[in-house]
């Protein structure tokens, strides 16, 4: 009961924020700029989304997010501008491939751990950008040509979905096996949790959604280049994370937006960006190794400390 | 008698990665860490280099040890500054950390002075070329693949034959134990982060020399490539590191020469997926028992 009141309040929350937006859009207060701006923290918004499921709730250090990102660009291209499908079927395609890519790249690399683990989603990241590199058929190094297609209403929707099936996810039993992956793999196992399995599940889940924001990416702007997708963009939506707090999804979101926001107003200044980029990145490793929110969410934040019902639920680093 | 050339180039190619395949061994042997920026010191070590033979008209000896010497401070200040507080926290904030100090490294330097690239001066190293069993060998290969040994057998003595070496080997060992047999642990551990970083100066030094162009993100590609070198010779292993360099880049001039050069950075990270895959211990790795 309880649980559906908060879902219903965060629904209505959205609707308002969509509402608001939407009739500022309409009546010309906020120019296409700050729309194609909006659209970009969107995008981010699904792509910390979907990574904070791999690293904050399963703890599988993945630092390869762009490769999928990479597919679902391409696959929404090819579908749309290729094959002339409807925007929708492209993005569901985008989701679905990046998924599968997800599921081929998972099985073997997540038998790994720790620094290996991130070192191979690297390496089959930057695999994925040399085969669309090589690809003429997308255009090779050149990129391809794209109609802008995304708007803020499909933006908004694609968003909201992500964060309702991850956080739904997140506090099912798929999602408390995750969480026990997380905190202790070999405990997860002699507990008798499929540890793989959900592994994959969640590499899998991410994958889809970082698909669909690469649909939603590569039709956003008018052109892709498999330059795009390089460890840097990997690195971008790492960041995100981390600084929200490994863990905390509303913390992923509030980092998301408000980076977003920084690195569009520091756009002519590239080299400042990543500059302080690094520097913000380094700062909070040593002096907030769990990010700014922890593994806490925001919702509470504003409750006050009572004890929980069949523990806490979230799990807390002790470090 | 192609063949024979394409293995020369080869091995020059993978000294270079040899060269900096040691100090990520070193470092992840120590404090188990993949010390990411590791391929930027690379980048500060030919920029040092180019610096000093075209700026001081210093000969090209003396511009390697000037590189060499640079790097291994930025070494130490790296390690005293960012990783030394990370010693007890998670691998995932060590891993975070070194992403940040690698990026910082790059965009300062481009921030300075700019992207653009830099060509190395023509000539420092007598080019003379030979044949060899009907191959055309430069000298220049030659004088790299002598310098690498130099180095590696230098490197060898000093870890086997030396105080320092011995305390570094017990400290990879077991850091709690060889603190409480007196040996200091900051002090060893920054002399691995010097020495590493010296050998990836000497490696910038001699990358600049046989591929002309620098520029300020150069690092990144050979530094991930002399990781998967580690990794394949089995990480934390000094010889293996050796091993790992000249297969990568045998490996990848192999894959140009059949015509498949944009695809030899694919080639590389296939190596790693594989290695990891079914040997993560790499070639010169035993297997360790998982312990809970």
């Amino acid at each position: 009961m309880k649980k559906s009141k908060s879902f219903f309040l965060m629904f209505g929350l959205a609707v308002v924020i969509y509402a608001v937006i939407q009739f500022l859009l309409y009546n010309g207060i906020l120019n296409p700029f700050y729309e194609n701006t909006l659209i970009t923290i969107l995008i981010n918004i699904m792509l910390a989304v979907s990574l904070h499921l791999v690293i904050g709730i399963t703890g599988q250090f993945s630092i390869g997010h762009a490769g999928f990102l990479a597919i679902g660009a391409y696959i929404a291209a090819i579908f749309t501008m290729k094959l002339q499908m409807p925007f929708i079927v492209a993005l569901i395609a985008a989701g679905l491939a990046a998924a599968i890519a997800g599921l081929i790249v998972g099985i073997p690399s997540l038998r790994l751990r720790g620094d290996y683990l991130a070192i191979a989603t690297l390496g089959f990241a930057e695999i994925i950008r040399i085969v669309f590199l090589n690809w003429d058929f997308v255009g090779g190094a050149r990129g391809m040509m794209i109609t802008r297609m995304t708007d803020w209403t499909i933006a908004f929707i694609c968003t909201i979905l992500t964060i309702l099936v991850i956080a739904n996810f997140t506090n099912s039993r798929h999602g408390r096996a995750c969480i026990s992956i997380r905190e202790d793999e070999i405990a997860a196992d002699a507990m008798g949790i499929n540890t793989t399995y959900y592994k994959v599940i969640a590499f899998v889940l991410g994958s889809f959604f970082a698909g669909i924001a690469g649909g939603l990416y590569s039709h956003n702007f008018y052109i892709i280049q498999p330059g795009n997708f390089g460890f840097l963009k990997s690195f971008d939506i790492l960041i995100f994370v981390v600084l929200g707090g490994l863990g905390s999804m509303s913390g992923a979101v509030i980092s998301a937006i408000l980076l977003t926001i920084i690195s569009t107003f520091l756009q002519e200044y590239s080299e400042t960006r990543m500059i302080i980029y690094s520097l913000v990145l380094i700062i909070v490793m040593l002096y907030r190794p769990q990010g700014l929110m922890g593994t806490k969410e925001i919702t509470q934040l504003f409750q006050k400390k009572k004890s929980f019902k069949g523990g806490k639920q979230y799990g807390h680093f002790e470090s | 008698m192609e063949w024979i050339q394409q293995i020369v180039n080869g091995i020059s190619l993978g000294s270079i990665y040899a060269l900096i395949a040691l100090g990520y061994t070193m470092v992840y042997g120590i404090i188990k860490l993949i010390n990411f920026a590791h391929g930027d010191v690379f980048m500060i070590g030919s920029f040092v280099g180019f610096f000093a033979i075209t700026g001081w008209n210093l000969g090209f000896f003396p511009a390697l040890l000037l590189s060499m010497t640079v790097c291994a401070i930025l070494g130490v200040i790296i390690e005293r500054v960012a990783y030394k507080r990370l010693r007890n926290s998670t691998r995932i904030a060590a891993l975070i950390t070194a992403i940040g100090v690698s990026l910082l490294i790059e965009y300062v330097v481009i921030y300075f002075r700019g992207a653009q690239p830099e060509a190395y001066p023509k000539e420092i190293l007598p080019a003379k070329s030979f044949e060899l069993f009907g191959a055309k060998i430069d000298s220049q290969s030659l004088y790299i693949l002598l310098i690498t040994i130099v180095l590696m057998v230098l490197l060898q003595f000093i870890v086997h034959r030396t105080k320092i070496g011995k305390a570094m080997r017990a400290v990879s060992h077991d850091q709690d134990a060889a603190q409480l047999m007196g040996i200091n642990v900051d002090t060893t551990i920054s002399a691995t982060f010097a020495i590493g970083s010296a050998l990836a100066g000497a490696a910038g030094v001699i990358f600049g020399l046989y591929y002309i162009k620098i520029d300020p993100l150069m690092g990144i590609i050979p530094g991930l490539k002399a990781f998967i070198a580690a990794v394949l010779g089995g990480i934390g292993i000094i010889p293996g590191a050796m091993v790992g360099g000249f297969i990568l880049g045998i490996v990848e001039v192999i894959v140009s020469a059949f015509g498949f050069s944009s695809w030899r950075d694919a080639a590389a990270f296939i190596i790693l997926i594989l290695i990891l895959i079914f040997r993560p211990s790499g070639i010169f790795g035993k297997n360790t028992r998982e312990k809970v």
